[in-house]
């Protein structure tokens, strides 16, 4: 007997079902975005500057409160000190220094002094004050440009309320997982821009093979009610979702439990991400069509005729 | 969908083949490696996030260089109006141009034409002139004012950046590390990445010296403390000695022999006292000149100036015609040592500021891969063991086409010789998770048509059919946002990006090839009648 995450000929009634989900995203998108309003993001060295160094002790566990207080006598303005997946290793973080791209070299000079002897250097990053700026620069203009990318491309390959739909998922994800940045307050680096990319990636990944049934159906049904046809078409991909969802999300979990700290934050994000990308693709994207006047028309009959229909269902 | 030509079969077992026997060169030892001829040599680099090592990202000072390039044109006006016995006066300098008044008006023309000799042209792409190195504009009231262009700064500053990624290298080649990687970014930027440099401090300090060496003559005709109280001569500047506390002296600005006209320089011990020094030798030209001013000045000082700061000021005893000599300034042995390699190496002609470092410890670096290799066999064993029991037979041949994906990764990665960072790692493994969405996808939709009632054969056909179509749209919207990431991204970020937009083209590749051709020969040599999913 072969596994069925999935029973066959499922019929949840996703659309009716629309008037718990969409409050509820509705409600968790204000939560994320309040949280961003209240905590804002914890923005890595990557993007506001400063030096960031990760140590071991080398023999016993590290005593924070000693450290604190030895780098706070430095003088260099905000230290943050955080243990780093055991006793023994900790995360100093520095701000940026006054003085420009000189003055941060410094600052790594200073801890190499007082701590050398006791702990060994893992790692260390110093971002200046004018990569940080273009880093930040960057990070928000690929956000933007992906997003605007994809939403071209959907526009071509489907029809306008479809790239609506898709977009409005989209960023429903994105603000849930800026929310759980803001929440957990994990370092906001370029890694996490990274994970918005992809998981924006994964759940247009995921929001597309749906559409793409919604209009085959819509092509081959054309009496069929809408609320019908769109439950027929989520419930039809169901099994593949669902399927998908747990592989990748298996794969993460590897990453997760075995990836070392380094990665951890990565692939945590990651994991919330997936599951937030599948509850977008079933729960909103498709419900939305049926506001935004989608009708057997609007697909036509071959691919590529959108401008008669359009036409028709505007 | 399920026929395949006996040719479509063999092109496609071979693309597959090779591009996963790229691979190879990695895991063979090094002497192995280096018998093979250079263009089977590709493997991939370990980032220095696997690897350990310092990334540092320099940056030219453009405006070190503007202020140079002003002063040296001031100069230039200066010694030409001279040499031409026209009179001036009010030289000054201001942003990125000169002006100078005229005493005699009628001197304009002479003035304007012997002066317009200081502009150079300026080469387009291809050669041809696209504009000069100063303009020269008379200024009213017998004022004539010279800028520098926006072009030809910009030349000079690309200039100075090639020849700052030369020297650059030859100091990091003095610390003979293992195989540093130097290139430029942008238009004014040095990035140097060394694997296994554990503390980038030696290497910091080396760069961060422009180390232009100047041999100049003492100006005895004021003290020094006199210049600085009131105004120094014309043609001397008053410069601090590199001890503690430092001391002031009046040196000429012209300059007698400089750094460029060194051929050698050792660390080494003065033969009387046994400090650390350094020894130098000049070429013919500069040898020639230091024996001549020795020669017309023994009894004076002169000043041996690094960066504008006096290091020693010893008195001319005889005159010097062998064109060698030593520098002696309260050096360690670690001083002498690294001011002959910077003397060797070469003067920065502009200097370079840290912008962004980073370093990882070969300690973290070594826990960095045993953790991602870790991930990677747990990851990948959970997916394939999730996919036979959810496909049986047909989980098999995703799980197939799912190995050769990866194999075919890490063989491109191999040919671009690409560095594989652990977000890459991380990529890969994410890779796995949704490559196995497009073999999904088909197979759920094969078993969907012959649960409605289609044949098994073409249920199968219709699947592939369908599926193909919503796998290259799907995949695409991934791919975009993996090469916008590749784009925007640095270091381990890019890795990750790099691997993943790699995966998602293998996936479709094998997708649309592999998958298909196994489930054809399944068909063929079972002749179904039934789908066992």
């Amino acid at each position: 007997m072969l596994l069925r995450l999935v029973p066959d000929d499922t019929k949840f009634p996703f659309i009716r079902w629309r008037r718990i989900f969409f409050p509820l995203s509705a409600l968790v998108t204000v939560i994320s975005l309040g949280a961003f309003a209240v905590a804002g993001l914890n923005l890595g060295i990557d993007f506001r500057g400063g030096t960031l160094i990760e140590v071991q002790a080398r023999s016993a566990s590290a005593d924070l409160a000693a450290m604190r207080t030895t780098l706070g006598g430095l003088n260099l303005g905000d230290v943050q000190l955080q243990e780093f997946g055991s006793p023994r290793d900790v995360l100093i973080r520095f701000e940026q220094q006054p003085g420009g791209d000189a003055a941060q070299l410094a600052v790594v000079e200073k801890v190499r002094q007082i701590l050398g002897d006791q702990f060994e250097f893992r790692r260390v990053e110093v971002v200046g004050p004018t990569v940080s700026a273009e880093l930040l620069r960057a990070g928000v203009i690929g956000v933007a440009l992906s997003l605007l990318c994809i939403w071209v491309y959907l526009w071509f390959r489907f029809e306008w309320q479809f790239a609506v739909g898709a977009m409005i998922a989209t960023l429903h994800d994105l603000t849930v997982i800026i929310g759980f940045y803001a929440i957990t307050q994990v370092d906001f680096d370029l890694s996490a821009v990274a994970v918005v990319l992809t998981i924006a990636g994964y759940s247009l990944n995921d929001t597309v093979v749906v559409f793409d049934r919604i209009r085959e159906l819509l092509r081959k049904y054309k009496k069929m009610p809408f609320s019908e046809l769109l439950d027929s078409a989520i419930n039809s991909t169901l099994p593949r979702t669902v399927i998908t969802g747990a592989t990748t999300f298996l794969a993460l979990l590897g990453l997760t439990f075995f990836g070392g700290e380094v990665l951890a934050a990565f692939t945590q994000a990651m994991l919330v991400g997936v599951v937030i990308g599948i509850y977008s693709t079933t729960f909103i994207a498709s419900p939305i069509l049926i506001y935004l006047g989608v009708r057997p028309q609007t697909v036509g009959d071959t691919p590529g005729e959108p401008a008669a229909a359009k036409a028709e269902a505007a | 969908m399920l026929h395949f030509k006996r040719w479509q079969m063999v092109t496609t077992l071979l693309v597959s083949f090779i591009f996963c026997a790229m691979l190879i060169p990695n895991m063979l030892p090094p002497d192995v490696l280096r018998s093979l001829p250079t263009a089977l040599q590709r493997t991939m680099t370990l980032g220095l996030d696997l690897q350990g090592g310092s990334y540092i990202l320099l940056e030219v000072d453009t405006n070190a260089i503007r202020t140079e390039r002003t002063n040296a044109l001031r100069d230039d006006v200066r010694r030409i109006l001279r040499d031409s016995r026209i009179g001036y006066s009010n030289l000054t300098t201001q942003n990125n141009t000169v002006q100078v008044r005229l005493r005699e008006p009628k001197d304009m023309p002479e003035a304007l034409k012997k002066l317009r000799e200081l502009s150079a042209p300026v080469g387009g792409l291809f050669g041809q002139q696209t504009g000069a190195t100063v303009e020269i504009n008379e200024a009213g009231d017998s004022a004539i004012r010279l800028a520098l262009t926006e072009a030809g700064l910009n030349e000079r500053i690309r200039q100075a950046v090639t020849q700052s990624i030369e020297i650059v290298r030859r100091r990091v080649d003095e610390l003979g590390t293992v195989e540093p990687l130097i290139q430029r970014q942008g238009a004014d930027r040095v990035l140097v990445q060394v694997p296994g440099l554990q503390d980038p401090g030696r290497l910091k300090e080396l760069l961060g010296k422009t180390a232009q060496l100047t041999f100049r003559l003492v100006d005895q005709s004021m003290s020094a403390q006199q210049a600085i109280e009131n105004r120094p001569p014309p043609e001397s500047d008053v410069l601090m000695s590199s001890d503690q506390p430092p001391v002031p002296y009046l040196i000429e600005r012209r300059v007698v022999v400089s750094g460029e006209d060194l051929v050698d320089s050792q660390p080494g011990f003065d033969q009387r006292t046994s400090e650390p020094i350094v020894t130098f030798r000049f070429n013919t030209n500069g040898a020639r000149r230091f024996a001549q001013v020795t020669q017309q000045n023994v009894g004076r000082p002169f000043a041996i100036i690094l960066d504008n700061e006096v290091i020693s000021a010893p008195v001319i005893r005889e005159p010097i015609l062998g064109g060698s000599g030593q520098i002696s300034g309260n050096f360690t042995v670690q001083q002498a040592n690294d001011l002959a390699i910077l003397l060797r190496a070469g003067a920065l002609p502009a200097p370079l500021n840290i912008v962004e470092e980073r370093t990882v410890g070969a300690g973290l670096g070594q826990d960095s891969i045993e953790a991602g290799k870790l991930a990677a066999y747990v990851g990948t064993a959970l997916v394939v063991v999730f996919m036979f029991a959810t496909y049986g037979l047909f989980g098999l041949i995703a799980n197939i086409a799912v190995f050769v994906n990866v194999g075919m990764i890490f063989g491109i990665l191999s040919l671009l010789g690409a560095t594989l960072t652990l977000p890459g790692i991380a990529g890969i493994v994410l890779t796995v998770g949704m490559a196995v969405d497009s073999n999904v996808v088909i197979f759920e939709r094969i078993r969907e048509e012959f649960r409605n009632g289609r044949s098994a054969l073409t249920s199968v056909d219709a699947g592939f059919k369908e599926a193909l179509r919503t796998i290259v749209d799907a995949n695409v919207t991934s791919l975009i946002a993996g090469l916008i990431l590749f784009y925007i991204g640095t270091g381990p970020v890019r890795g990750f990006a790099l691997t993943l937009s790699i995966g998602i083209v293998t996936t479709m590749f094998t997708a649309y090839t592999l998958t298909r051709l196994m489930v054809a020969m399944w068909v063929k040599w079972t002749r179904p009648t039934t789908i066992p999913i």
